[in-house]
């Protein structure tokens, strides 16, 4: 747990950061987010002490931070910056294994750990761990600096904008790594950036700070919905239905769809639609094949001419995906509904436009079901 | 180790052998000099043996690399830390001159305090060299990404971890070309010390001029050199070896 109170940094008669109090819950991903020169760092680098406050008290897990060496207190904390700053000299898995060496852990164990921490990050620990900084991606780097974060399990982690330099693309997937990692690991982390994309994406609790004053500490849905004033509202941003979507994972929303069975008789597919006029088809195994518009269905003919087949991977969602990605897939697509499909590319449901549009206008009970879920 | 390092490493080898034996071998030397200039009495100085002379000149030179050495990086590294930082225009101000203001002057001066011989010599090649290793430390400690130490602050290693985990491995190259820069000229200029009685090569060198023997010349400039390259070679091999393997 970080619980900041009061806290002050000056430079000369300059106020970096202002009377700032904050608390992050135990397992909590709070993000810290303004416009450039707002004290967002500089508040998150006085929690390590890389800077340190000119008035206020700053706790970590019930300590207050003055009270504690400098060294001591960094080791106990995961920190994570945009420049990586890997090791140039030393091998991955020596590079994670530096906060291990200073602790003093011996040799086996670190090698064990430094493996974990790879798998962890989605890297293959045969091709990484002796790799040198230089021969990975900035991608690969980047998780790399996450696993050498986690290296001594710190209850803490401090992340100083650390998807920031990483192009896109990439920096959606690591946010989604990250996403899943911190659901396995529920760290207690703060969370810097200036992306709002990225913070509605990934906060439990958002702080928006301008001229180093706390301007609104609330959930993602709270900002999105009830701006504190005008400055946290222009500074989300016109489009905030549209970011709400990212809050609402798609395997809240869906239905079940119409399914038959490739291969079954006419009226099969008449019986499954009912009143829909879209049947999905899927093969034996529950796989997503294609799908049929019922009202090209002529008696006596074989429905296997109607079936209109796809890739499941174009034409299909994922369940643990956003509705806004939903939605601009059937965008993309031109489709008023999508399929939903599990890892395994197997049918597991659908999304309508109408749900997405529920879900934008008067969203807020999906987003308190999602809110409670991921605290539980 | 790469196959390109050992053949390097075993030319360096062969290189000295080569040399310690070219040292050893008056005679030769006697019939080559004698073949360039026919018309002199005495080819070789007769004072010494070349043997002696090379090992009085590394005397010198070692003695007074140690001192550059054991002074010029920690002096570096000191102006790169916050408690040195303000002297560091001073440091490299200093050190800069010393290598403009002549050896033979620096001998001049030091001989009414330190006397004749050996110490003068030391003290002139000392200052003179300390230029090149004190700017090669400071130089390759800056270029030290700014990110690797402040993710090394930020995992909670001392200044001191830092500074020996990160800071040194990584300048470590540009800190031992820079030794190697001083060496080099350490070699040339501790030729000046036979003006005032300490031995070496310079006194064939001076010698010679002194009496127009071009032959007494040659016996003291040309190990010079060749110990020049030498020593260069060795510490270009020291310098990979210190390289820090980055894939």
């Amino acid at each position: 747990m970080i619980r900041l109170e009061g806290v002050t940094r000056r430079y000369g008669d300059e106020l970096a950061v202002d009377d700032l109090s904050l608390e992050v819950a135990e397992g909590e991903v709070c993000v810290l987010i303004g416009p450039s020169g707002c004290g967002k760092t500089t508040t998150l680098r006085m929690i390590n002490r890389l800077i340190e406050p000119s008035g206020g008290s700053i706790m970590v897990n019930g300590r207050n931070v003055m009270s504690m060496r400098p060294e001591e207190l960094r080791r106990g904390l995961g920190y994570v910056i945009q420049s990586i700053g890997l090791f140039p000299h030393l091998s991955v898995e020596r590079n994670i294994g530096v906060v291990p060496h200073l602790l003093g852990w011996d040799k086996q164990r670190m090698a064990e750990r430094a493996r974990e921490l790879l798998h962890l990050v989605g890297l293959d620990p045969e091709v990484y761990l002796g790799k040198y900084p230089r021969q990975l991606s900035g991608g690969e780097a980047q998780r790399v600096g996450v696993a050498r974060a986690l290296a001594a399990d710190p209850p803490v982690l401090l992340m100083d904008e650390p998807f920031g330099a990483v192009d896109p693309l990439n920096r959606e997937r690591l946010q989604a790594e990250f996403a899943r990692i911190q659901r396995e690991l529920h760290k207690t982390v703060l969370f810097v950036t200036h992306d709002i994309d990225e913070a509605i994406r990934l906060a439990d609790k958002v702080a928006i700070m301008r001229d180093g004053r706390l301007q609104q500490f609330a959930s993602p849905e709270e900002v999105l919905n009830h701006p504190a004033n005008k400055f946290v509202h222009d500074f989300v941003g016109a489009d905030r239905a549209l970011k709400r979507l990212v809050r609402v994972r798609v395997e809240d929303v869906m239905r079940s769809p119409a399914i038959v069975q490739e291969g079954s008789e006419e009226l099969a597919f008449r019986v499954a639609a009912g009143r829909r006029r879209f049947v999905y088809v899927i093969d034996a195994a529950g796989k997503l094949v294609g799908w049929m518009d019922t009202a090209d269905l002529e008696p006596d003919m074989d429905p296997a001419e109607a079936l209109t087949r796809v890739d499941p991977a174009q034409a299909s969602v994922r369940s643990d995906a956003s509705l806004r990605d939903a939605l601009s897939r059937m965008l993309g697509l031109g489709f008023r509904a999508i399929a939903v499909t599990d890892d395994k590319c197997r049918l597991v449901g659908e999304v309508t436009f109408a749900a997405v549009e529920e879900a934008m206008t008067e969203g807020d009970e999906h987003i308190t079901n999602i809110a409670e879920e991921d605290a539980g | 180790m790469s196959r390109r390092r050992t053949i390097a490493i075993a030319v360096t080898v062969a290189g000295a052998l080569a040399f310690v034996w070219l040292i050893n071998a008056t005679a030769l030397w006697e019939f080559a000099l004698r073949a360039l200039f026919p018309t002199l009495r005495d080819v070789l100085m007769p004072r010494d043996t070349l043997a002696t002379f090379v090992l009085q000149h590394l005397a010198l030179v070692g003695t007074s690399s140690v001192l550059t050495i054991a002074v010029g990086v920690p002096l570096g590294i000191w102006v790169t830390r916050r408690s040195g930082a303000e002297f560091r225009s001073l440091v490299v101000a200093g050190t800069d001159l010393g290598q403009t203001f002549p050896p033979v002057a620096v001998l001049a001066l030091a001989m009414p305090v330190l006397g004749f011989g050996f110490w003068p010599t030391i003290m002139a090649l000392f200052i003179y060299g300390l230029f090149p290793v004190v700017s090669a430390t400071i130089a390759g400690i800056e270029a030290v990404p700014r990110s690797v130490v402040e993710a090394g602050v930020g995992m909670g290693m001392s200044s001191s971890q830092v500074l020996m985990r990160a800071e040194l491995p990584l300048a470590s190259r540009v800190i031992v070309s820079g030794i190697r820069t001083s060496v080099a000229i350490n070699i040339g200029t501790a030729t000046v010390g036979a003006a005032i009685g300490t031995g070496g090569l310079g006194v064939p060198i001076i010698g010679g001029l002194a009496v127009q023997n071009m032959a007494y010349v040659l016996e003291g400039a040309i190990p010079a050199a060749l110990l020049a390259v030498l020593a260069d070679s060795i510490l270009a091999q020291v310098e990979s070896a210190v390289t820090v393997a980055e894939g």
